[in-house]
């Protein structure tokens, strides 16, 4: 072989290597750790960890400047050193079985994570004692639903995302008999009547709520908690000219309703929604605390669950520590208000859910035959020939 | 001669331990004992008085004793009594810790008026209690993080203030002279109290001052009920519902509906008489009276207050913290002086040191019915637990005493900073909602606090080697051999529960919140022990370090670990704050440093080591 490719292999499957990334990932970790405090926890998973670099900004400009390796290139370049370090000086024997083991459950596990962070879906449920939904509704993302009314049996409904409203794009959708123009869109925006706020300027809405009310701009929020409630003046014009513009935001609960063509239309912005072949009724909440104190025991909604096919139609209670898991779903007790019969799940999709518990079995056996292999050697050995015992 | 020595050791230490965890006398003619183990309620848990006592005694001042004026000193459950029953006497007890100069200005003290410097009187701070809450509104504007030094001590003392009025609000209104004689009057008029608020009812013809008479009383009590802390009036016979018991004052408002006072409100009352004018006799009698009822009743619970108390009064972990200290001494003695003799007695006073916190935290665990770890306070004992249960086998195996020396090192430092985090109040409080399961705690607890354990274990043991081998010729080479050996394994050791602990973190996340790994501060920090364990295993595995570089990349291993441990815990603190950082991350920063000037003098070159192994 020659010289350029031996180095190379030599680099790739270099332990040294390894303990040099591991220490990066390291300072990295802890940076991020950090950083929280400011940025919120969301903002660093994208910064720090969902990204090949981290970048800083120089001050007084947005020129981002890449400065550290981030978690997509430090863990590619510790998995390929790891497989390349496998491959390349694998031979098996029973003394390294555990090694092998543990490193292919680490492979698994970081696989696991990068399908998490692909595939990954959160959306929330929020019921009062009662309702049922047949849908969830997303934590972040939100959808501009133009429905038809007119037939009292089924509404038609077309969603547009807000990111192709952000995008000033003029929509149009074959079930829509006019186009959607976007004339302003605002990530995160407060709603004010005109009256409070007299220096506004002038609305371009002509329809609508929107003709009374005044729109600031707002930063959109950096911690996860929070959602952004972003606002939007949409015109939509139909063959024969416009139909007016619309104010729409996440703000107006309501919908707003016009008629078109001798059809009832309501437009609203609204969470984005994920329907499912399935309805949940929320029967009960519980919140149980300690005696003789307000320490919160436990959360419980007792659930009603009837899906379309027939085939499952139960009650669940959904507590802490133990979400239900259903079609693909899973719904974890999120927050509850007992006063009101409130209730709010967060719900998860994540197909690779089972991907850690299998990687963390390999990993914890791995470990365990490879020190017990050592642990037997040394009790062999010093059996054999005692150590000295030392002298002062 | 040399066999037996250490196992005399042993036996005194054995005896003293012994004398420590038998009842000690009374030593006054009251019997406390009985009435130190009646069980009350407070916060979600039926405990005995006397944790009430000292728990309030460790918020309120830090420290369980108390002295009065006149220099006696009391126990806490006299003090207890004392605030409960004769607030007067109980308000000229120093007993309200305050520490900031600022703080101290509100009521135009100085530290020379307090005793010791630091700790007040109720009647001190009384007359500046509105200033004191006008101060407490403002910082309550304040976000957390922000607050001043000031801002805080301010919080924490009213909050102490509140307690302490809770208390004497308890068991009866603080301004009768003799609340068993209102209550015997009270129970003498409430017939016809009664049917006067009835006829007021119904609009009938009523005696007005029965009827006025009755307000006045439904509102002291509705008074002592508002603000009442202990929880200490069981229900009635045949209702086990512990969301039933109730405060005294509670108890003496449903007089109103049953027309008779509550019998266990009555010998209270008598009781705090008794004790107030100074009568053993009657007080005891009805102490006993009172436990009698409890036995019938709370027979599995009153078991679980007396070893409670037992255990309160025996001091385990501060017993076993002296012995740490005394077996260190003697196992860094034997390096230079009579290896077999001190060695063998520091290794036998370090088992009865185990011994007896092993003995500490099963009971602990049995009076709480949880696993060993279920808050900071207990994870610093289980830490300092493992640690020294991993040195006894290496003491075992090498017979050097670097595992005693490492052991009593671990042990009494992790007892310490226990005893410190034991000031926040009952370390036995209940699990909030999501934390509230046996399984999780008794698995993936367990396993990070092992892990934790163990990193310290390495890094500790890696200490030693470098003190001995830079400043003294005793590390030769056969113990620098066996010293090596031993930080290896324990890092495997450490890598293997760290890393199980940490995933099965992730499956209790995945479980409770739905998602294995969140990026979380504490996640983030158990992650970097992990990967701190497998970088040192890796480096000396690619012979990147030798033994050198092995003993001071386990040194590190403390830095992560604390990191990890308490850092992360005051991530909101240390770097929201301008001005203010709490004790303990002074601490955590000294100890930092600490390690990093313990790790340059490693680096230092093999020839300026005073041991010829590096």
């Amino acid at each position: 072989m020659s010289a350029l490719p031996r180095h190379v292999i030599g680099f790739l499957t270099s332990l040294r290597v390894t303990v040099v990334l591991l220490a990066i990932s390291i300072v990295l970790i802890f940076a991020a750790t950090i950083d929280q405090v400011q940025l919120g926890i969301l903002a660093v998973q994208e910064k720090y960890f969902r990204s090949f670099f981290v970048f800083w900004n120089v001050p007084g400009s947005e020129i981002p400047v890449p400065i550290y390796p981030g978690g997509y290139l430090i863990g590619g370049l510790l998995l390929i050193n790891l497989v390349a370090a496998h491959l390349y000086r694998f031979q098996f024997s029973w003394k390294r079985s555990g090694l092998v083991l543990t490193h292919a459950g680490l492979v698994l596990l970081l696989i696991g994570e990068l399908l998490t962070g692909l595939w990954q879906r959160d959306s929330q449920m929020q019921l009062q004692e009662g309702e049922t939904k047949r849908y969830t509704e997303d934590f972040y993302l939100n959808e501009l639903a133009l429905i038809d009314t007119t037939d009292a049996q089924a509404d038609t409904v077309v969603a547009i995302p807000e990111e192709l409203l952000a995008s000033g794009r003029t929509i149009q959708h074959p079930k829509l008999p006019f186009q959607v123009r976007v004339i302003s869109h605002l990530p995160n925006a407060m709603l004010r009547m005109r009256e409070q706020s007299p220096s506004a300027p002038p609305s371009p809405a002509t329809m609508g709520v929107g003709t009374r009310v005044a729109v600031l701009p707002l930063r959109a929020t950096p911690r996860p908690s929070e959602r952004n409630t972003p606002a939007a003046f949409v015109e939509l014009v139909g063959a024969e000219g416009t139909l007016g513009t619309w104010l729409i935001s996440t703000e107006i609960g309501a919908p707003q309703e016009f008629t078109y063509n001798n059809h009832s239309w309501r437009l609203i912005l609204r969470a984005k929604r994920y329907y499912n072949p399935y309805g949940i009724t929320l029967l009960k909440v519980t919140h149980d605390v300690y005696p003789g104190s307000d320490i919160p025991k436990n959360f419980a909604s007792r659930i009603r669950l009837k899906s379309d096919d027939g085939r499952d139609d139960r009650e669940v209670v959904v507590y802490m520590n133990n979400p239900l898991r259903y079609g693909g779903l899973t719904y974890y007790q999120y927050q509850m208000n007992k006063a009101t019969g409130l209730s709010v799940f967060q719900v998860v999709r994540n197909p690779s859910w089972l991907l850690p518990y299998v990687s963390s079995i390999m990993m914890g056996t791995g470990l365990v035959v490879q020190f017990g292999i050592h642990l037997i050697d040394f009790v062999r050995r010093r059996y054999a020939r005692p150590l000295p015992v030392s002298t002062p | 001669m040399k066999r037996f020595l250490p196992l005399l050791a042993l036996a005194v230490a054995a005896l003293g331990v012994i004398a420590s965890l038998l009842p000690s006398g009374n030593g006054s003619a009251f019997d406390l004992q009985t009435y130190g183990r009646l069980p009350v309620l407070v916060n979600g848990r039926l405990k005995p008085i006397d944790t009430v006592a000292r728990t309030s005694l460790l918020v309120l001042q830090g420290r369980q004793r108390v002295t009065t004026p006149d220099r006696r000193s009391l126990s806490p459950t006299e003090w207890l009594l004392e605030v409960l029953y004769a607030p007067t006497r109980a308000d000229t007890y120093a007993t309200f810790r305050i520490d900031n100069p600022e703080a101290l200005d509100l009521f135009s003290l100085s530290p020379a008026d307090g005793n010791g410097g630091v700790r007040f009187s109720y009647t001190q701070l009384v007359k500046d209690l509105s200033e004191l809450d006008r101060q407490a509104k403002l910082a309550e504007e304040v976000e957390d993080q922000l607050r001043t030094p000031f801002q805080r001590e301010v919080l924490r003392l009213r909050h102490h203030i509140v307690l302490y009025q809770h208390l004497e609000n308890t068991m009866q209104v603080p301004d009768s002279p003799d609340f068993s004689a209102e209550l015997r009057q009270f129970q003498k008029a409430l017939p016809a109290g009664i049917a006067a608020l009835r006829a007021r009812g119904k609009g009938e013809v009523h005696d007005e001052a029965a009827f006025k008479a009755m307000m006045e009383m439904a509102r002291r009590y509705d008074f002592m009920d508002q603000s009442g802390y202990l929880l200490a009036i069981a229900p009635v016979d045949g209702d086990s519902n512990l969301n039933n018991w109730k405060t005294p004052g509670r108890a003496l408002l449903e007089s109103f509906d049953s027309g008779v006072i509550n019998p266990t409100v009555l010998d209270y009352a008598a009781l705090g008489q008794a004790w107030r004018s100074g009568e053993p006799d009657s007080f005891n009698q009805i102490v006993r009276r009172l436990e009698q009822e409890f036995v019938q009743r709370y027979g599995p619970q009153l078991e679980k207050c007396i070893i409670e108390q037992r255990f309160n009064s025996a001091q385990p972990f501060y017993t076993a913290m002296v012995l740490y200290v005394i077996a260190l001494l003697l196992a860094v003695f034997s390096w230079l002086r009579w290896p077999q003799v001190l060695g063998r007695s520091a290794f036998w006073l370090l088992a009865l040191a185990f011994l007896l916190t092993t003995g500490g935290i099963l009971a602990r665990m049995w009076i709480e019915g949880r696993p060993p770890v279920t808050n900071l306070y207990s994870s610093a004992l289980f830490v300092g637990w493992t640690a020294v249960a991993l040195c006894l086998v290496l003491e075992q195996t090498y017979k050097n005493a670097v595992g005693s020396v490492a052991a009593g090192l671990v042990g009494f430092c992790t007892l310490l900073i226990a005893h410190h985090l034991s000031l926040g109040g009952d370390t036995m409080e209940m699990m909030r909602a999501v934390l509230d399961s046996n399984f999780w705690l008794a698995t993936h607890v367990v396993t990070i606090s092992i892990g934790y354990g163990a990193t310290f274990l390495a890094g500790f043991l890696a200490v030693i080697y470098i003190f001995r081998g830079v400043l003294t010729r005793s590390l030769d080479r056969g113990t620098a051999e066996a010293l090596n050996r031993m930080v290896y394994g324990i890092v495997c050791f450490a890598t293997l529960f760290s890393l199980v602990g940490t995933v099965l973190g992730g499956i209790w996340a995945d479980q409770s919140w739905g998602r294995f790994w969140g990026w979380d501060p504490k996640e983030n920090g158990a992650l970097i022990i992990v990967i701190w364990n497998a970088l040192i295993l890796h480096a000396r595995w690619s012979g990147m370090v030798r033994q050198r570089g092995l003993m001071a990349l386990a040194v590190f291993g403390n830095v992560v670990t604390a990191w990890s441990w308490f850092g992360v815990n005051m991530l909101g603190v240390g770097l929201h704050s301008y001005g203010f950082m709490d004790a303990a991350f002074y601490w955590l920063v000294g100890f930092v440093i600490s390690q990093l000037v313990i790790i340059c003098v490693a680096l230092l070159p093999p020839e300026k080591w005073r041991s010829r192994v590096a």
